[in-house]
């Protein structure tokens, strides 16, 4: 009797050492995971930087990659989570947004968001003034606002409004162009249906004067 | 007229080293040497048929200024690019970026879905950007950005090697692009790319 107790004890203990190294285990690889987020940050934002730019001014590759330096906090947070959903359509940034976790969005924006390196450039040149006066007045016959109104006289934007001020000239002139194509395909809930009309009533020559003046603003 | 003949070789000369190359011209001769008589490169000299205009000015350039400076660059190209005016690295550019270009093929076709998978979407989870986002979906460049399809498996894994153990030029994401792989992703995306043809006509 008493050797079959010590057995069942000694069984049990095994056991329980078992169970004890494997919770032990699972614990450490949580640690691990938790590590290599924190550690993530800093890796995930280089990753930006590599089609973004190194200080994520913007760079024209095959297709434009925005400028994300100082952008409002508020509409990359929106972008991501659009391009996740696919009511922004692009596959490389749904990729991409795959790879960011929730924890992550507002870490990564609020670090563009004071970034402040000078413009791309590269614009074309000799339509600023056109596109001057759009941005200030908008085109009244035309209905379409100054663009002012909401992305400030100067041109940083707020809240979920964008900054466009050194935006890149070929990804501003490509986004109006294909504005209702790519952007709020959610419906019209949809926080992108709001530039609709507005793109709709622009003539390619304001995109690109538009795009040209914003392309220069510090 | 007084010295005729060498007025009339002057001419000849002068003539002869203006316009659009042809194969048999002293300057693509010195390229095809080791670049291949067709110009689809040959072992360590990559392909110049069908490259972006634009890319090759720039690499003429950065080889006679010192700025490209890899093993293989420092041997053999601060020498061939040293001497040639810039009409001639024009005209070198035009003449090579409108041959046909003809994929490599060297590279390991069991890697090459891998490739594709990495060239298109990235690998967001490894911090892995989508090649395609600057080469093109094709792989075709565009601008000063390279066309890499086609290019040999041979020397696409050399540069992303050379770039990942620190070779650099500056102004470009390939050092940061090219130590986010792994050596057998590296291996795929050159494997990928070695098998991919040129599809349109156009440059």
């Amino acid at each position: 009797m008493k050797a079959v107790r010590l057995r069942v004890a000694l069984t049990v203990t095994a056991l329980a050492f078992f169970l004890a190294a494997a919770a032990g285990h699972q614990a450490q690889g949580g640690a691990q995971e938790v590590h290599a987020r924190a550690g993530g940050i800093d890796a995930k934002f280089e990753y930006c930087t590599t089609c973004h730019g190194p200080s994520a001014q913007g760079f024209r590759g095959f297709y434009a990659m925005p400028r994300l330096a100082g952008q409002q906090p508020q509409y990359i947070e929106n972008q991501l989570h659009a391009f996740l959903e696919r009511r922004r359509l692009n596959p490389v940034m749904a990729n991409v947004a795959h790879g960011i976790t929730p924890d992550m969005i507002p870490a990564l924006a609020a670090r563009m968001s004071t970034l402040n390196p000078p413009p791309v450039g590269g614009a074309p040149a000799g339509d600023a003034a056109l596109g001057r006066e759009i941005f200030a007045n908008g085109l009244p016959d035309q209905n379409v606002p100054a663009c002012s109104a909401c992305h400030g006289p100067d041109a940083k934007g707020q809240r979920e409004i964008p900054r466009l001020a050194g935006q890149l000239y070929w990804y501003m002139v490509s986004t109006l162009s294909i504005w209702s194509s790519e952007r709020g395909q959610g419906g019209r809930q949809d926080i992108s249906w709001i530039m609709r009309p507005t793109v709709a009533n622009l003539t390619p020559k304001q995109v690109q004067a538009l795009a040209e003046y914003v392309s220069a603003l510090r | 007229m007084k010295h005729f003949r060498t007025k009339m070789a002057a001419l000849a000369i002068s003539l002869a080293t203006t316009g659009p190359l042809l194969a048999d011209d002293l300057s693509v001769r010195n390229c095809t040497w080791c670049h291949g008589t067709s110009a689809q490169g040959y072992y360590e000299a990559p392909r110049l048929a069908g490259q972006r205009e634009d890319y090759l000015v720039h690499q003429l350039q950065a080889f006679a200024t010192h700025q490209r400076d890899e093993f293989l660059s420092v041997k053999y190209m601060w020498n061939a690019a040293a001497h040639l005016d810039p009409p001639t690295v024009q005209n070198l550019a035009a003449y090579f970026s409108a041959l046909p270009p003809e994929a490599a093929k060297d590279g390991d076709s069991a890697l090459a879905a891998e490739g594709k998978i990495i060239f298109e979407d990235g690998l967001p989870n490894e911090n892995i950007a989508a090649c395609q986002a600057c080469h093109g979906p094709e792989a075709q460049g565009v601008r000063e950005i390279p066309r890499l399809g086609g290019l040999s498996y041979r020397y696409l894994k050399r540069r992303l090697d050379e770039w990942s153990q620190g070779q650099d030029i500056s102004g470009t994401p390939m050092p940061k692009v090219a130590r986010s792989l792994s050596p057998n992703q590296i291996a795929a995306v050159a494997s990928y790319l070695s098998f991919v043809e040129d599809e349109s006509s156009e440059k």
